[in-house]
């Protein structure tokens, strides 16, 4: 709003410069000095964060995973010796590392269909005039704003032996219950996360709901189409790019999962059933002190990410 | 389907395909079925919070006079300084707040509006940090802060790897692209340095996208477990994310309700946050939060 009113205000001294636009033109072609050095000044805070936080220790972690890298007393001096890609071979022949690796496909498996179609039929549904849409919306996104530590304190409670649910579900509880369950474990984490992000991936759909012509609406229900039709020949397809973001946004953070086992399933629990990549790194690269081997399997992990992906993209870009 | 659809709906009377009643209350349906399942785990951790003794059944669900305390508050207090745990969390967020909004403006302004060379490497540089997640990093960075530079237990090490939040940085660029050019020319030819304008003129007229920006990154720090996780051993250092789950991962009998005490715990976790984003939810719209991170 402050934009508003203030832009016309400003507008009048705008336009008579730009009565001296040829001048203008041809100075801008040099940049001021003092604009130049001002831009500088004001990036490099930001320069200095993305190459201290970001860039440096991603070369850092590159550059450990071929080295016997692992934590010593500070201040003494020892030997981390080039082992190649044995970190890499190690990572790749390691059971639990097999496992880990397996029940992310497991946990993608389930989470990205459930994600993209709650989302985008909710996000449907909210789009139209309803009533409490403010509270509707609102709802929605409160899992995904609070944290997961506390969220996870719910469902632990919730999903016990003798909680809520199971006693809603009376003989048909699943025994051993849900989290201690080894066929279970990763399937109710997939759940628990798809509840917990949903909030976000709708407000992506929502957005680009605004973005599907209304006039195409219009034609296909003048060519009698139904409801189904219509949104299988005119939502769909005009959410596409958006569809190709949640899977791949989806994919990025549900490969990504540490608190959910650390705490839900009580470290990846139970016999490894559903732990993950990143709290086996915490295991071995903080937990035993060996950085070098951590790595590695970060390493292995971006390009399983990169790879999955991928092809996700191309699958969802080119499928009609 | 589409709102216009509904908002033509009368003059659409004779058409086969205007909404008709039974559509509209499916929609309604669905939504009030998903808001059941966003909304119902909040509030039984609100009335677990308050038993005296924890009841699993279904009549738990619904508050009993008989069996509403205060005291899992104090047990949860007891057992990790609820207050300490809170103090902790405000630094981090706060730190994290200011650095964000001071260096994202300048950064964001400096990206949108002044001209240099390798202007649009840096503001690939913002694209490609939102594609990598954190926990990539969390071994360099575990060894480089804790290990090299000793910023183990203390808040300078819990703030600096989300220091200035690349999403803030992107919603400030994009929001000071969409002011005239002019605005800026006029108060440079009027003899005002950048810091001025972009003091005087941009941040003044930034306060939506700031607001906007405030309440995308307070979740970010306020919520994170992982980091200040690897990085404190001293309890006295720690985060309620962290105190809590810490309770959380080995409860104990000793307190009479442990769930009781964990559903408190919970509750005073959750509600800065969802107190923010209950009072400024239209801020917290599609439009905003695509334009963060659509990239």
């Amino acid at each position: 709003m402050a934009i508003t009113a203030g832009a016309p205000g400003f507008d009048v001294s705008g336009s008579g410069v730009g009565s001296f636009d040829p001048a203008s033109a041809r100075k801008r072609e040099r940049i001021p000095l003092r604009q130049r050095l001002a831009g500088y000044l004001f990036v490099s805070p930001w320069v200095i964060f993305f190459f201290g936080i970001f860039a440096y220790p991603l070369g850092f972690a590159v550059w450990m995973s071929f080295y016997d890298y692992f934590f010593a007393a500070p201040g003494a001096k020892v030997d981390r010796p080039f082992v190649g890609f044995d970190n890499y071979w190690d990572a790749l022949t390691d059971e639990k590392v097999r496992e880990a690796f397996k029940n992310i496909v497991v946990f993608l498996v389930i989470n990205v269909p459930l994600t993209v179609i709650l989302a985008i039929a909710l996000a449907t549904a909210l789009n139209a005039a309803i009533p409490f849409r403010a509270f509707f919306r609102t709802a929605f996104y409160l899992p995904y704003v609070t944290a997961s530590v506390a969220t996870i304190g719910v469902w632990l409670w919730l999903f016990s032996g003798n909680g809520l649910v199971n006693k809603l579900l009376g003989p048909l509880a699943p025994d051993p219950t849900w989290l201690i369950n080894e066929r279970l474990a990763m399937p109710s984490i997939a759940i628990y996360v798809t509840w917990k992000q949903l909030g976000f991936y709708i407000l992506l759909y929502l957005a680009a709901l605004q973005n599907v012509q209304k006039e195409l609406y219009e034609a296909a229900s003048v060519d009698g189409a139904g409801k189904w039709d219509a949104f299988r020949n005119v939502t769909w397809p005009g959410v596409r790019p958006a569809t190709t973001l949640v899977v791949v946004l989806a994919i990025i953070t549900g490969s990504n999962l540490f608190t959910e086992p650390y705490l839900l399933t009580g470290g990846g629990g139970p016999n490894g059933a559903s732990s993950s990549p990143v709290l086996i790194m915490y295991q071995r690269g903080i937990q035993q002190g060996d950085a070098g081997a951590a790595a590695a399997i970060g390493v292995i992990l971006v390009l399983f990410v990169g790879t999955v992906g991928l092809i996700a993209r191309r699958v969802s870009e080119g499928s009609s | 389907m589409s709102s216009t659809e509904a908002r033509i709906e009368p003059e659409l009377d004779q058409d086969p395909v205007a909404p008709r009643p039974s559509r509209r209350a499916g929609r309604l349906v669905l939504l009030a079925v998903g808001a059941f399942a966003f909304v119902f785990p909040f509030y039984y951790m609100f009335i677990g919070s308050l038993q005296t003794d924890a009841d699993t059944g279904i009549g738990g669900a619904v508050p009993r006079p008989g069996n509403v305390t205060g005291s899992n508050y104090s047990a949860i207090n007891d057992a990790v300084d609820l207050f300490g745990s809170l103090k902790n969390s405000a630094i981090i967020t706060i730190g994290v707040l200011l650095c964000t909004i001071f260096f994202g403006l300048l950064a964001g302004y400096a990206m949108a509006v002044l001209h240099f060379r390798g202007r649009g490497a840096t503001f690939a540089s913002v694209l490609l940090v939102q594609t990598i997640p954190f926990q990539l990093l969390m071994i360099p960075l575990y060894v480089l802060l804790v290990r090299d530079y000793g910023m183990g237990d203390s808040y300078l090490g819990m703030i600096l790897p989300f220091a200035i939040s690349p999403a803030a940085v992107f919603i400030f660029r994009q929001f000071f692209l969409q002011l005239p050019r002019e605005l800026f020319d006029a108060a440079r030819i009027d003899g005002a340095g950048e810091f001025t304008i972009l003091r005087r003129i941009a941040v003044p007229l930034a306060r939506p996208a700031i607001l906007t920006a405030t309440l995308l990154t307070f979740i970010g720090p306020w919520n994170e477990f992982l980091w200040p996780f690897l990085i404190t051993k001293k309890a006295d250092m720690q985060p309620l994310a962290v105190s809590l789950a810490n309770y959380l991962s080995n409860l104990q009998s000793s307190v009479s309700n442990p769930f009781g005490s964990v559903m408190a715990g919970a509750c005073v976790l959750a509600a800065p946050v969802i107190g923010l984003f209950i009072v400024f939810q239209r801020h917290f719209t599609s439009s905003d939060l695509g334009s963060g991170v659509k990239g």
